[in-house]
């Protein structure tokens, strides 16, 4: 089935900015605040996540004539966990490391709403094209959001960025901002950003249709 | 649709994706496996080496209640594993000796280097934990607590049985017997954890190795 690419590409944008997962719908809380404690970290749950959404979402929109309704959330949920159990053995080969700082939040993927939620509101009713690029869209999103926590907690928490130390011998790392009160005080500050950002550029196109009138 | 018919789609659904998953998940088993074991053997190893400074070659020997140390197979539980470390020329530098036991938020697991000719603990490194970033887990980062691990005093009594001074903790500053580890402000309970899982393994490990010890001599001499 052709796609019109006006109407893809809007799939794939709403996730990143519009829709986007953690700034404007507030979901997937508990890892935003407990991985994001360096960006390498909130890097690799971001990927994790964008790999689970996209193979969930393109496996359950090819499938949904096959599924009856009655047992549509078992099936998703059976789908989902089968991407993250492949996910966990896909970290574990890549770097031990990596798996050990992520921890028990990979296994807890698999009850992400953000996941279950495009699941059922999308992939369930729409392409499997429009789906994969929706599970694209919201991924990159959550990983963007992730790691713009990620790297505000580590340079002030850590005095560095990926582990590369940003600021001289005496520099005195803000240690709250590792723990999880400074979680909520960095997702408190960009949520306050991103909304600001996004006011003003509601209002500027409320000006410009104005003036166009 | 009539209600049987509709039940035996609902089956059909469900086993058939349920199928397909199955088969996922164990083909991505099967083909991360070789290298999720290759990771885990490298990770162990280097921990081996590190908390046993100079050894360069390692020799896992599993513990048998009835027949004392014999060299570890694949199928051994690795909680009864040691792993001797022995510098290039063959020659025992220490054994590193796996210990467990619960931190702050969740169980720490350790290993830890153990030189018999000194009876001391030359190394540590903490394998997994939970420990609060920023707070608890400085008990793998902090160069002054790690200190306490490079000549720790886990000497046996007279008789061979028991330790002379188990291993205690004391608050930072007041560390005046080498069998002491000093703990860290801040992490108090994690450092605390860290001296009672050395001063129960000890307790457990280092009768039994020295009694034994001839049998990591042993395979140094035999040396394939």
């Amino acid at each position: 089935m052709a796609t019109d690419p006006v109407h893809s590409t809007d799939e794939f944008l709403k996730g990143l900015w519009r829709e986007n997962p953690v700034f404007v719908q507030v979901l997937g809380m508990c890892p935003v605040l407990a991985v994001t404690n360096s960006a390498i970290n909130a890097l690799a749950m971001g990927m994790a996540t964008t790999f689970v959404i996209v193979l969930s979402n393109t496996l359950i929109a090819s499938l949904r004539s096959f599924i009856p309704r009655e047992v549509r959330i078992a099936s998703f949920i059976l789908i989902i966990a089968t991407f993250v159990t492949v996910v966990d053995y896909l970290i574990q080969a890549i770097s031990l490391e990596m798996h050990r700082a992520l921890g028990a939040f990979i296994s807890l993927i698999v009850v992400k709403c953000l996941i279950l939620g495009r699941a059922e509101a999308f992939a369930s009713r729409n392409t499997v094209a429009s789906s994969m690029l929706d599970g694209l869209g919201m991924g990159l999103g959550f990983t963007f959001a992730l790691l713009c926590l990620g790297s505000v907690r580590e340079i002030l928490g850590s005095g560095s960025l990926f582990g590369l130390p940003l600021f001289p011998a005496g520099f005195q790392p803000w240690v709250v901002m590792i723990l999880p009160s400074g979680g909520f005080f960095t997702l408190a500050l960009l949520l306050l950003v991103f909304n600001r950002i996004r006011s003003r550029q509601q209002q500027r196109a409320l000006l410009s249709g104005e003036t166009t009138q | 649709m009539t209600a049987p018919a509709r039940v035996g789609r609902m089956y059909r659904a469900l086993v058939g994706i349920g199928s397909l998953c199955g088969l996922l998940i164990v083909s991505v088993f099967l083909a991360t496996l070789p290298t999720i074991e290759a990771n885990q053997a490298a990770y162990l190893e280097q921990a081996v080496f590190k908390v046993l400074p100079g050894a360069v070659i390692k020799r896992s020997f599993y513990f048998d209640d009835r027949a004392g140390f014999r060299p570890a197979e694949p199928a051994d539980t690795p909680g009864l594993t040691v792993h001797a470390g022995y510098d290039a020329a063959g020659t025992l530098v220490g054994i590193a000796i796996p210990g467990q036991g619960m931190g702050y938020a969740d169980s720490i697991r350790i290993i830890y280097g153990y030189a018999p000719r000194a009876e001391t603990i030359i190394g540590l490194q903490v394998l997994a934990s939970k420990e609060t970033p920023g707070l608890g887990d400085r008990i793998e980062k902090d160069p002054r607590f790690l200190s306490n691990f490079t000549e720790l005093d886990v000497s046996v009594s007279p008789g061979g049985q028991s330790m002379a001074h188990p291993v205690q903790a004391v608050k930072r500053g007041e560390k005046a017997q080498p069998w002491q580890v000093e703990g860290i402000t801040g992490a108090t309970i994690s450092s605390k954890a860290i001296a009672r899982i050395l001063r129960e393994s000890s307790r457990a490990w280092v009768p039994v190795i020295r009694r034994e010890i001839d049998v990591f001599q042993q395979e140094t001499r035999d040396g394939d």
